[in-house]
């Protein structure tokens, strides 16, 4: 009994000293050197593995961070500044700063406000869809609403609104990764600078079509008519194709342009309320406005805008 | 035994409502558009400006390089408008907007050109006429045809294959032209074979179209050089690559064309265009087009100015039909669906196809059964399954090593998946990129 | 028009089959089968293959309901099929709870532990059927004789399939002459008199059904066909060199579940090769394994693991096995 014991005992230990044997001199024998940097550098980011930054993962990211002389050219946008000054600092490189950035969508055009004319069949993916055909809405520079973006997001930041069938960016879990951007057939998603407080402004449409053919197609279109561009103190907006375009380095917040944009295609984002004097029957919604978190606020201004749109023009289409 | 392809293929209903009705003329609209886009290749140069005044045959749009074509105008009037307008693509495409002069008589003179059998022109002046006057492969793809009759140095040619195959269930477009311009068709074949130097020529025409075939080897019966085959009834025995294998037994290789095996493949439409821009001096301007649907009530078969707006054909079969769901510009299996009866016609529209409610939907999307069904009638000798699933999950390399880019897109698979799986849409998706990798990479 | 017009990529039109339907004709080529075992084992067919069609459907919805928590699909008709082929490989006395766990083992591990329908690798039904003939191997081979027991269900007079009557004699070292003095004529096989379990008895209601399956282009001819005259070469063979040791070919085709595995399960959608080429070696391969347990291995009956071993190879088979691409071979034919 003790034999057999025993000797099983010894078996199972002799089997073990022999793996682990192999096991060393293999790790010996095929040991590749590593410059230990990238480790080190590799501990610092993020770990993400998003490919935002250009490289296929953060370790190869880290290598080529190690690797290259100058990398003021090169930026983990998921780390951002601290991330980087970080590396910075531990390489003994110099990096660029960057304003952090936020992925924004550049179209309002909800099921209320942009009529489907045409019902699309096939798988739903936006990809195939716009090989299609343009849509079906009569926009063809809009959402296609059939989530690629929501689906590549790695960060959970992206949810598809089922009102409105758009997608929502939640601005807090964005990491400005640029997944979404190179999704979106349509090119909708921009990154703009966060600022301070997360304050926005930008055109929240990308309809090149002229005014009256826009508004037929989306009651929230930009119609090109340049008022925004007219009113703008430091020529921040821009007028192409019938479409209004605001530089985000030259805006300065001012508001101006929202408040002047008849079809209200701009967006502004965490922003205090307004003096409740100028419009009085936003008094309810506006309020809120401050509750809400960062994200509904988007939706928020959104509603308030179809609300405005089909109280000032009941028609339209005319 | 007739003769066909051998590997794959279908045979879908035929619903060629309109193969006994004749060719009508479609009333001169009032306005056309003419997209600058109607070929494959570079899109046409717009040369005229809005508020000028346009002749019948006027070239409105220069070919904008060597794969492309001149556009002229089908009517006599003014420019109105240069805009973007949905076309049949599906997207907003520059086209030139034309309002026609009520006045200008050149509009409604209907000429009936005699017989012109003697060919004047030589080899190199017949393809230059033919691409002067923007003649292009109009069994759908519209090629532009002067390229295909650009023949190398050193290319060896021996056939001349005519396309009267008409494989798509539905159209009868060819069919009717053949029955009606026989005799035309057969010079244009003779143009065409002065053109490339060739003197064998075989015009296949499926069995359905018995009549046809009869007319034929009728007029041909003192022309040594030019033979009609008939051909089973299978789709797509119109595609280019079968209709060699068909006739001839020649397969074309991988990624080649027929030419890599001495043979040119021009539709009998084509063929027919030719004969008028090189006897008559026509300009391609008007085409034949069925317009059908089950419910239609008088589905016809027309002649029709380039730039009509679908709606205009619609109404003079009946208008649209209660319960009509979609709209196709083209067959059944390789037409496009259309957003709105504003669409102009093109010179790739053989057909308008309304389809009603029952057939318009696509059933919902199950399970791949692993029938293998896609596989047996893939024409090409694909695995349309494994594509889909490559494509879907974005192994776009493997799927180049499957040969996703010699699919002809003929929709067979699609048409007989039990499960209603979307393979075309997501093969035609994964050709798409790959041909962006291989693009990216050169 | 008061609905949107629809749009999408071409074809805009498709053929009527649906998988539903194809589903529905495998029941229906199944019918003659069931019949016939009504007829012989009466009764007690009917309740083995009740349990197992009802306790396939509902492990199904149960599983994918609240296990899954996914799309139920039992109404697509492959869980009735599963039952179907279950019972048809089931001697008729075996006890109602063996099909249940037999039943459970078929759809929970046999299809829905892959992903449900299309997914799985191996024949549910048969991956059913092993399972309960090896857990179970005496209820799993006790037959019930035709005819006397056409009521009675439990405690009924049992005798072997010919096939086991064959395999038992050769062990003892009996000769074929004597043994298939014992054995019952090719007539009574062919119409499906003799012991065996449910659904293999009568080779006339398979052939029937199986002909619909082929007339119905559920099923092409390259399986069954390579399939069965695959083994009739190779036990022809082995009959030809010594009859007295090894039975003929018809007794191997006629017998056991050759004909139901030919027509019906390795001809299984899914878990077939997808092309044609593929097919015939898949058959050729359940056909020699088939032969080989039949003669040299310990069971009498060997279409069944056959099957599942050549499931097994199928991916690899599509893999090595493809269709000619069309211009793949480039001959210079030009004159």
């Amino acid at each position: 009994m003790t034999d057999s014991v025993l000797y099983s005992v010894l078996l199972l230990a002799s089997l073990g000293v022999v793996a682990a044997l192999v096991l060393y001199i293999v790790s010996k024998k095929f040991y590749v050197y590593e410059n230990p940097l990238i480790g080190e550098v590799d501990e610092i980011l993020p770990g993400a593995n998003c490919a935002g930054c250009g490289s296929p993962g953060c370790k190869s990211f880290a290598e080529k961070l190690v690797n290259t002389e100058d990398i003021s050219e090169l930026f983990c946008p998921v780390g951002g500044n601290d991330v980087m000054k970080q590396v910075a600092a531990l390489l003994g490189k110099e990096v660029a700063e960057k304003d952090p950035t936020v992925a924004v969508l550049r179209c309002q055009g909800g099921c209320d406000v942009r009529p489907k004319t045409t019902e699309y069949q096939g798988p739903r993916t936006c990809a195939i869809s716009a090989m299609v055909y343009s849509g079906e809405t009569d926009c063809q520079y809009g959402c296609l609403g059939d989530g690629d973006c929501v689906a590549v997001c790695d960060f959970d930041a992206m949810y598809m609104d089922e009102a409105t069938g758009l997608p929502v960016i939640d601005t807090d879990k964005c990491t400005s990764c640029g997944a979404c951007v190179k999704a979106c057939p349509r090119d909708i998603i921009e990154m703009r600078p966060r600022n301070k407080r997360d304050l926005k402004i930008f055109v929240g449409c990308l309809n090149e079509d002229k005014g009256g053919i826009a508004k037929k197609s989306c009651a929230v279109a930009c119609i090109g008519c340049s008022k925004c561009e007219d009113i703008c103190p430091k020529d921040a907006v821009t007028m192409e194709n019938n479409l209004a375009y605001i530089d985000a380095a030259l805006c300065t917040l001012c508001r101006k342009c929202v408040e002047v944009c008849p079809t209200h295609s701009i967006i502004e984002t965490n922003f205090p309320p307004k003096k409740p004097k100028k419009v009085v029957e936003k008094k309810p919604v506006v309020k809120k406005v401050v509750e809400k978190t960062e994200v509904e606020k988007v939706a928020v201004v959104k509603e308030q805008v179809v609300a405005k749109v089909e109280s000032e023009n009941p028609k339209t289409d005319a | 035994m007739l003769k066909t392809f051998p590997k794959g293929g279908i045979h879908p209903p035929e619903n060629k409502l309109t193969a006994e009705k004749g060719i009508k003329r479609m009333a001169v609209p009032k306005v056309v558009t003419v997209p600058i886009a109607q070929h494959i290749g570079i899109p046409a140069e717009i040369v005229v400006d809005k508020k000028d005044k346009v002749e019948i045959g006027q070239v409105i749009a220069k070919s904008g390089g060597f794969v492309s074509s001149n556009i002229h105008s089908p009517v006599a009037g003014t420019v109105t408008k240069i805009d973007q307008i949905i076309d049949t693509s599906g997207y907003k495409k520059q086209c030139i907007v034309i309002r026609t002069d009520a006045k200008n008589e050149a509009n409604f003179v209907e000429t009936e050109y005699p017989l012109l059998t003697e060919i004047k022109l030589e080899s190199k002046e017949i393809v230059k006429k033919i691409a002067d006057f923007g003649v292009v492969g109009l069994g759908g793809a519209t090629f532009p045809s002067h390229v295909k009759l650009n023949v190398k140095e050193g290319v060896k040619l021996d056939y001349l294959i005519i396309n009267g195959v008409e494989c798509e269930p539905y159209l009868t477009a060819d069919h009717r032209l053949m029955l009606e311009k026989t005799a035309e068709i057969i010079v244009g074949i003779k143009i065409l074979m002065k053109a490339l130097n060739i003197d064998k020529a075989i015009i296949g025409i499926e069995n359905n179209k018995k009549n046809a075939i009869n007319q034929f080897k009728e007029l041909t019966k003192n022309e040594p050089g030019i033979q009609v085959a008939a051909l089973q009834v299978k789709y797509p025995q119109g595609g280019e690559k079968q209709l060699v294998r068909a006739i001839l037994g020649r397969e074309v290789p991988k990624n080649g064309l027929p030419m890599d095996v001495g043979v040119v493949v021009n539709n009998v439409g084509t063929v027919f265009a030719v004969y008028e821009a090189i006897q008559h001096n026509k300009p391609l301007m008007e085409r034949v087009v069925t317009v059908t649907g089950k419910k239609m009530e008088n589905p016809s078969n027309f002649w029709v100015k380039i730039g009509t707006p679908i709606k205009d054909l619609i109404a003079e079969v009946g208008g649209i039909p209660e319960g009509t769901r979609k709209l196709v510009n083209g067959g059944p299996m390789m037409g496009k669906a259309i957003k709105n009866t504003d669409v102009p016609v093109t010179k790739g529209t053989s057909g308008i196809l309304l389809i009603d409610e029952n057939e318009a939907s696509r059933g919902e999307a199950k399970n791949c059964i692993r029938c293998g069904e896609c596989v047996f009638v893939c024409p090409m000798g694909l695995e349309p399954h494994l594509l889909m699933n490559l494509s879907e999950k974005g192994l776009y390399e493997k799927a180049s090593n499957e040969d996703i880019m010699t699919c002809i897109e003929c929709g067979s698979c699609s048409y007989v998946c039990p499960s209603h799986r979307p393979l075309l849409d997501y093969i035609r998706f994964g050709k798409s990129i790959v041909k962006k990798l291989e693009t990216s990479k050169n | 028009m008061s609905q949107p017009i629809i749009v999408s990529a071409s074809p805009h039109v498709h053929s009527d089959r649906t998988s539903k339907k194809l589903m529905y004709d495998v029941v229906i080529a199944l019918i003659p089968a069931f019949l016939v075992s009504l007829y012989v084992f009466g009764i007690g067919a009917f309740i083995v293959t009740a349990a197992a069609v009802i306790s396939c459907i509902v492990f199904e919805y149960l599983i994918q309901k609240f296990l899954l928590k996914s799309e139920v699909t039992i109404g697509d008709g492959s869980a009735l099929i599963t039952g179907m082929l279950l019972a048809f490989n089931l001697p008729s006395g075996i006890p109602i709870w063996m099909i249940i766990v037999g039943s459970l083992f078929a759809i929970g591990v046999g299809k829905l532990s892959f992903g449900g329908l299309g997914f799985n690798i191996f024949n549910p039904a048969l991956v059913g059927r092993v399972f309960l003939l090896i857990s179970f191997p005496v209820q799993m081979t006790t037959w019930p004789t035709a005819i006397e027991n056409q009521t009675v269900l439990a405690d009924a007079v049992t005798g072997a399939t010919p096939l086991g009557l064959i395999k038992e004699g050769l062990m003892f070292g009996e000769t074929m002459t004597n043994i298939s003095a014992n054995l019952p004529s090719n007539l009574e096989m062919f119409l499906g008199l003799s012991g065996g379990s449910i659904g293999e008895m009568s080779a006339l209601a398979l052939l029937i059904g199986g002909i619909y399956l082929l007339a119905r282009k559920v099923i092409t001819w390259h399986i069954p066909i390579t399939m069965l005259v695959t083994m009739a070469v190779m036990t022809g063979i082995f009959w030809l060199i010594n009859p007295e040791s090894y039975a003929s070919p018809l007794i191997h085709i006629l017998s056991g579940g050759a004909l139901l595995g030919a027509f019906y399960m390795a001809t299984d959608l899914v878990t077939s090769p997808m092309t044609k080429k593929g097919m015939v070696i898949f058959a050729i391969g359940i056909a020699v394994i088939t032969v080989v347990i039949r003669l040299f291995g310990a069971y009498p009956e060997g279409v069944s693991f056959a099957i599942l071993i050549m499931n097994a190879f199928v991916p690899l088979i599509n893999t090595y096995f493809k269709p000619r691409r069309f211009g793949s071979k480039i001959k210079a034919k030009i004159v």
